[in-house]
């Protein structure tokens, strides 16, 4: 696959219940973007994740994942071209060992002997969590549990990267490594977050949503700066953003 | 809570141990069921007023203890927790069965006595067997071993979720509870009936839960199988593991040293 894009055209979701989630979200991200979606909680923002591998199928729509379109047929090379990071690690970890977790993915591609322990070993030390491997994901701490979770990804060589709220619950300086981390790849990423500050270092465009629509979308300095839409989208800026609160009270 | 807290935290010791280096645990797995399997067919064989028998079938555990150079108090200790039930078991049986079966000198001991003491040594060594086997081969890899053996592959991948979550579950039924306590102002709170839908939540909250793992398994390429990657292999080591093992099991089951032995120093003292 030469581009690696994720181009989503009108996509509306109603869950059973009759909520509507999604009411027409359309965004077009490129190869290599690094591309933030935020909004308030309820914004629609999960729900759109869940599309990008195929959990959940559009009510309408459509949405193409490099050059095949979204659908039953594509689903196992889209799933494996799209890495998915969910929220709790421990949903994501549930192998008996990091190793095994690690390798659950490539096992499932087909891949067996040298080739597997070559290939899980690199996504953990891309991760610096070679360290780990033998343990079991119960006995790891939060900011371990969450590298390893990038790590069962990393593992199957995806194109596109997509990360629900990386960095929730993660102490300061897990934080810091983990944006530290996300930095260096090169692949597609799209990320969810609250963490508006992990936004402005990693992101160079930002998509708001609000009420199950793309309410702005453009480079996210400028969206930043907008404080209206930020206001009106239950947003702020984030804290590196605002004035000192010792020194000035420019906001 | 603290209790449910400690409790897990002591049971991840028992995983930490099977992560040791022994000769014995690096033995394959199959081997290590195998012998722990033909162990308690023949210890629970018995008749149920042998006792003197079943002491030989000490020298397993003790052995292995040994080999695999595990913490003995704290197996014991494991061990202890679970005899309650064994007693309870056998509590009844010598107001029940009150036949005099055998004289320890001038002492009368009847059938429920010797039942009774049957029971708790058979806990005793049965339960011993399993945390040893345990301590030494580590949960997961049972599981592997038991499907290598033709256990159907549904009851293996349950028992591996089973106890991959055992801590998640434990730990939010623990947090669910401390709520539940702190709200109640160290009264009995709404009673039995908040208990009720604090397990209602529960299951829903494994539900959804399980909804999301499948989701991350789906995510990850999964299509209904396990593929299990294998890194042992039954060797000649494991082969006369096995063969020893179960040779001195049936014999002892067969004979029994400690009359034996017995007979033996009351004949000569004859």
């Amino acid at each position: 696959m030469s581009h690696h894009i994720v181009a989503v055209k009108n996509l509306r979701h109603v869950y059973p219940d009759g909520t509507e989630a999604l009411r027409d979200v359309s965004f077009r991200i490129h190869h290599g973007e690094s591309v933030a979606i935020i909004g308030a909680n309820g914004a629609g923002k999960s729900t759109l994740l869940l599309h990008l591998n195929g959990y959940l199928a559009p009510t309408s729509g459509e949405i193409q994942i490099g050059d095949f379109p979204l659908n039953k047929g594509t689903l196992p090379q889209i799933r494996r071209t799209v890495g998915m990071v969910f929220q709790d690690p421990d949903d994501q970890l549930f192998m008996p060992t990091v190793y095994d977790d690690v390798a659950f993915g490539p096992l499932n591609l087909g891949l067996s002997g040298g080739d597997l322990d070559r290939c899980v070993i690199e996504a953990l030390e891309r991760v610096g969590a070679r360290h780990l491997v033998e343990k079991a994901p119960y006995h790891l701490s939060g900011g371990e549990k969450r590298r390893v979770a990038v790590a069962t990804v990393l593992s199957m060589s995806p194109d596109i990267l997509v990360l629900d709220e990386p960095t929730n619950g993660l102490d300061p300086y897990s934080r810091r490594q983990l944006i530290a981390l996300l930095k260096e790849f090169r692949h597609t990423r799209i990320f969810t977050s609250h963490d508006l500050d992990m936004v402005l270092d990693l992101c160079e465009r930002t998509i708001v949503l609000k009420d199950g629509e793309v309410r702005a979308d453009g480079p996210t300095l400028e969206i930043f700066q907008d404080r209206e839409l930020l206001e009106e989208c239950r947003l702020e800026k984030p804290l590196s953003l605002q004035g000192c609160p010792v020194c000035g009270t420019r906001r | 809570m603290a209790s449910i807290d400690a409790a897990l935290l002591d049971f991840q010791r028992l995983d930490r141990l099977a992560a040791g280096t022994s000769a014995l645990h690096r033995l394959d797995p199959r081997a290590k069921v195998l012998v722990v399997l033909v162990f308690l067919v023949s210890v629970i064989s018995f008749g149920r007023y042998q006792v003197s028998a079943l002491v030989p079938f000490f020298v397993f555990p003790a052995a292995l203890i040994g080999l695999a150079d595990l913490p003995a108090g704290y197996l014991a200790r494991k061990v202890a927790l679970l005899c309650p039930f064994a007693l309870v078991v056998g509590v009844f049986n010598p107001l029940l069965d009150t036949d005099i079966q055998l004289y320890l000198g001038p002492v009368a001991i009847s059938g429920g006595w010797l039942s009774f003491a049957s029971i708790l040594v058979r806990t005793l060594l049965t339960v011993s067997a399993a945390l040893i086997l345990l301590a030494t081969t580590g949960f997961p890899a049972i599981c592997r071993a038991l499907e290598q053996l033709g256990m159907p592959k549904v009851f293996a991948v349950q028992l591996l979720f089973l106890y991959r979550y055992l801590f998640v579950l434990a730990e939010e039924g623990g947090r669910a509870a401390r709520a539940r306590e702190l709200r109640s102002f160290g009264t009995k709170g709404q009673g039995v009936s908040s208990y009720s839908s604090l397990i209602a939540t529960l299951l829903l909250k494994t539900w959804l839960r399980a909804e999301r793992i499948h989701m991350a398994m789906l995510a990850r390429g999964f299509t209904g199988a396990f593929q299990i990657r294998q890194n042992y292999r039954f060797g000649r080591a494991e082969l006369l593991y096995l063969c020893g093992w179960s040779a001195l099991f049936i014999l002892l089951r067969l004979t029994n040293p400690a009359e034996l032995l017995g007979s033996l120093v009351t004949g000569l003292f004859s």
